[in-house]
């Protein structure tokens, strides 16, 4: 899958592959610039630059004013003029105000302008709950992003992936929505291919095989969601765990061959459940192999509430014992 | 700038006109703050709280402008605002729930305080339309936001002071300028030489003055809510910077040793509003030894008794997140609270608490 060729590795935790994936692009390519709230001397809020500012100086790391909308719009005009801005959002929870110009710029320059004008850009946001952390600080709404035409969205969820597919987004001649679940940017290790890794955008990683039941996710709830297929292996249940990886994107073709061999699904994501990518997902099983079909397809996802605080945030997010109900329901189905 | 009292607390400018009771309530809240924060952080550090933003150095800014507000006014407060909020009406425990990770915390229906802002400036263009509501209404009501100097740089920051410039509202805009956004000094904030200064360009007063002078940012602010509460004439908003300090860390997740300088911190300590104030009123026979002791003690008890009863305030229950979605739930709510139902029958709890 990988497109590198040599073996040296490298143990880090996800955010440390954040950091780098975005060094060893710096290195790669003098047009690679960082800006954002806190990146530079700080390092970052969650030390995701951490070392770049001491590195490559205060042009290509730039420590920018309080104003998201400032900051992606100012990386849109930098990108059209021919750079590789690679802009952060402290939280995805504060993307809003950068909302309209992601939207209503980033993602149609190349089509506004025939080609002649694109925007070569990675927007960076943590995103995610179960942190403990405060209000705004958790959301989960990489559906926003998928809907709108002209962008891709890419979550990983393991260190050589974050590497791998940050690589991939950098170098890619069109926007790119790049979600970091903060929740595991530091719970595990992986060995992480030193010197250049890419990992192509828009194929799915098979985690898991199995015959029957095909579980969809990506992210952070993968981890709970692989805990749950243990689990049920436990029981006798082989569950075919697929991480998506890129969710726009889609891969279709992994999805649907997934499906076509176990006939049954279940989708888990933290995100609220209406309008999420569960109802996508969902919808092109249905259209593409609707006579494979063995039970309903379960939805295992974040409520349609608000992220409450952190006193009930554990009951929000699905853990691995909702998700194995969820996954029963779809195979004790007859 | 405006001054009243010099760092070393000398009496520099007019005191303001408050009875001696006042001036030693005033000097309590501060105390207050003070302590209330030092035991926040503590809880945060034991791990009986989340994530925290201290204050301590900013007590004189939230506590003067706090105390020239009336009941009927509002307060648009950012996460940061705990002694603003506090003196307007709000308990300790409230607050402290909130921190707690509480949804019911952080708010009263009997007080004029909207949430906690954590998104930056988003509060500006609510205190806006406050404002602007309690006019159309013929109401006397300012409403006042604070907000830090990063705020400034917001796009919400300008369009909500603009539309107050344009509409006259009776508002205040308090900026409590601490000289750092996180990691990001004042200067790499904006180029302009004050946070006031940029009222101008919305046809708006701005005024400057020392955030660490409780006396100063009494009488500032109150100048302010005489312009903006006007019955019958034309009210006036005011853009207000109060410069200040917070010695502490951006929040209790942050290290500000990486990016700020300690000498830095001793020096801005020098001007801490408490030992300010303290001189004032001790040299001017409104406060003695025995007084300071009674405030130290009554100060200590009052922050204990409002984190027992935070912490001992039940868990809420899992029902309180579907609940205040909407004023009638929607279908999909209503089958979702079912189904978490189901899955605790099933489970219990324990399935699903981390702790
Ligand atoms: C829209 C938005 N962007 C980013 C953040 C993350 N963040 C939280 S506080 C903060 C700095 C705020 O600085 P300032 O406005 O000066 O207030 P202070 O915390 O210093 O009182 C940042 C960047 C946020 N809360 N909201």
């Amino acid at each position: 899958m990988s497109t590198d060729t040599q073996t040296e590795t490298q143990n880090l935790t996800l955010v440390q592959a954040v950091r780098d994936g975005l060094r060893t692009e710096m290195q790669r390519d003098g047009d690679v610039i960082v800006l954002g709230e806190d990146v530079g001397k700080n390092g970052g809020v969650f030390r995701a630059t951490e070392g770049l500012y001491e590195e490559f100086g205060d042009d290509r790391v730039i420590d920018t004013p309080l104003a998201e909308s400032g900051i992606v719009g100012t990386s849109i005009g930098m990108a059209a003029y021919g750079l590789r801005p690679v802009p952060e959002i402290q939280f995805m929870g504060f993307i809003y105000p950068a909302f309209d110009q992601i939207i209503s710029h980033a993602a149609r320059l190349r089509t506004r302008t025939r080609g002649r004008f694109t925007c070569p850009m990675v927007v960076r946001a943590p995103y995610g709950g179960g942190i403990r952390a405060p209000e705004h600080h958790s959301e989960s709404k990489e559906a926003f992003f998928v809907h709108e035409p002209g962008l891709k969205v890419v979550i990983p969820s393991t260190p050589a992936d974050t590497k791998g597919l940050l690589a991939s987004a950098i170098r890619d001649p069109d926007p790119v929505i790049f979600l970091e679940p903060k929740l595991i940017y530091r719970a595990f290790r992986e060995d992480v291919p030193t010197g250049e890794h890419t990992v192509p955008l828009g194929e799915a990683a098979v985690r898991r095989e199995g015959s029957d039941v095909s579980v969809y996710t990506w992210g952070a709830m993968t981890r709970p969601t692989m805990e749950a297929a243990e689990n049920l292996a436990a029981e006798g249940v082989e569950c075919e765990v697929i991480d998506l990886r890129t969710l726009s994107p889609l891969d279709r073709e992994t999805i649907v061959d997934s499906f076509e061999k176990t006939g049954r699904a279940a989708v888990v994501h933290e995100a609220p459940r209406t309008g999420g990518l569960g109802g996508e997902i969902t919808a092109i099983l249905q259209e593409e192999s609707l006579l494979y079909q063995e039970a309903p397809i379960e939805r295992i996802t974040g409520f349609d509430t608000p992220v409450p605080l952190y006193a009930l945030e554990d009951y929000y997010l699905p853990s691995p014992t909702r998700i194995e109900d969820g996954i029963r329901e779809v195979v004790d189905f007859r | 700038m405006v001054q009243v009292l010099d760092e070393s607390g000398e009496l520099v400018g007019d005191p303001p006109d408050l009875a001696d009771d006042e001036l030693v309530a005033l000097y309590r809240h501060l105390r207050l703050a003070r302590h209330f924060d030092e035991r926040a952080v503590n809880l945060q550090r034991q791990g009986r709280m989340g994530t925290y933003p201290p204050l301590a150095g900013q007590e004189a800014a939230q506590v003067g402008s706090a105390m020239a507000l009336d009941d009927r006014d509002w307060i648009a407060p950012s996460y940061r605002e705990h002694a603003a909020v506090h003196v307007h009406g709000l308990s300790l425990s409230d607050i402290l729930l909130y921190w707690m990770g509480h949804g019911a915390g952080g708010w009263r229906t009997d007080v004029n305080v909207l949430p906690a802002a954590v998104p930056i400036a988003t509060q500006v263009p609510h205190t806006t339309g406050l404002a602007l509501a309690s006019k159309l209404r013929g109401h006397d009501a300012v409403a006042c936001a604070y907000f830090g100097d990063g705020a400034t740089s917001e796009g919400d920051f300008h369009e909500g002071l603009n539309v107050a410039g344009v509409f006259d509202v009776p508002a205040v805009f308090l900026c409590n300028n601490n000289g750092w956004a996180i990691s990001v000094p004042r200067e790499r904030q904006t180029a302009s030489p004050t946070l006031a200064g940029k009222a101008v360009a919305y046809g708006i007063d701005g005024v400057q003055v020392d955030g660490m002078d409780p006396l100063a940012t009494y009488e500032v602010t109150r100048a302010a809510v005489e312009k903006a509460r006007t019955p019958g004439e034309r009210p006036r908003p005011t853009l207000i910077e109060a410069v200040q300090y917070r010695f502490g860390a951006h929040t209790t997740a942050d290290d500000p040793t990486v990016y700020r300088d300690e000498a830095e911190v001793a020096e801005w300590r020098r001007r801490d509003p408490i030992p300010r104030l303290e001189r004032f009123l001790r040299e001017t026979g409104r406060l003695d030894d025995e007084t300071v002791e009674g405030i130290e003690t009554s100060v200590r008890e009052q922050v204990s008794e409002a984190i027992e009863r935070a912490e001992n305030t039940a868990r809420p229950e899992p029902d309180a997140m579907f609940d205040d979605v909407y004023a009638e739930p929607s279908p999909a709510l209503r089958d979702q609270r079912a189904a978490l139902h189901r899955l605790r029958d099933r489970h219990g709890d324990d399935a699903f608490l981390k702790e």
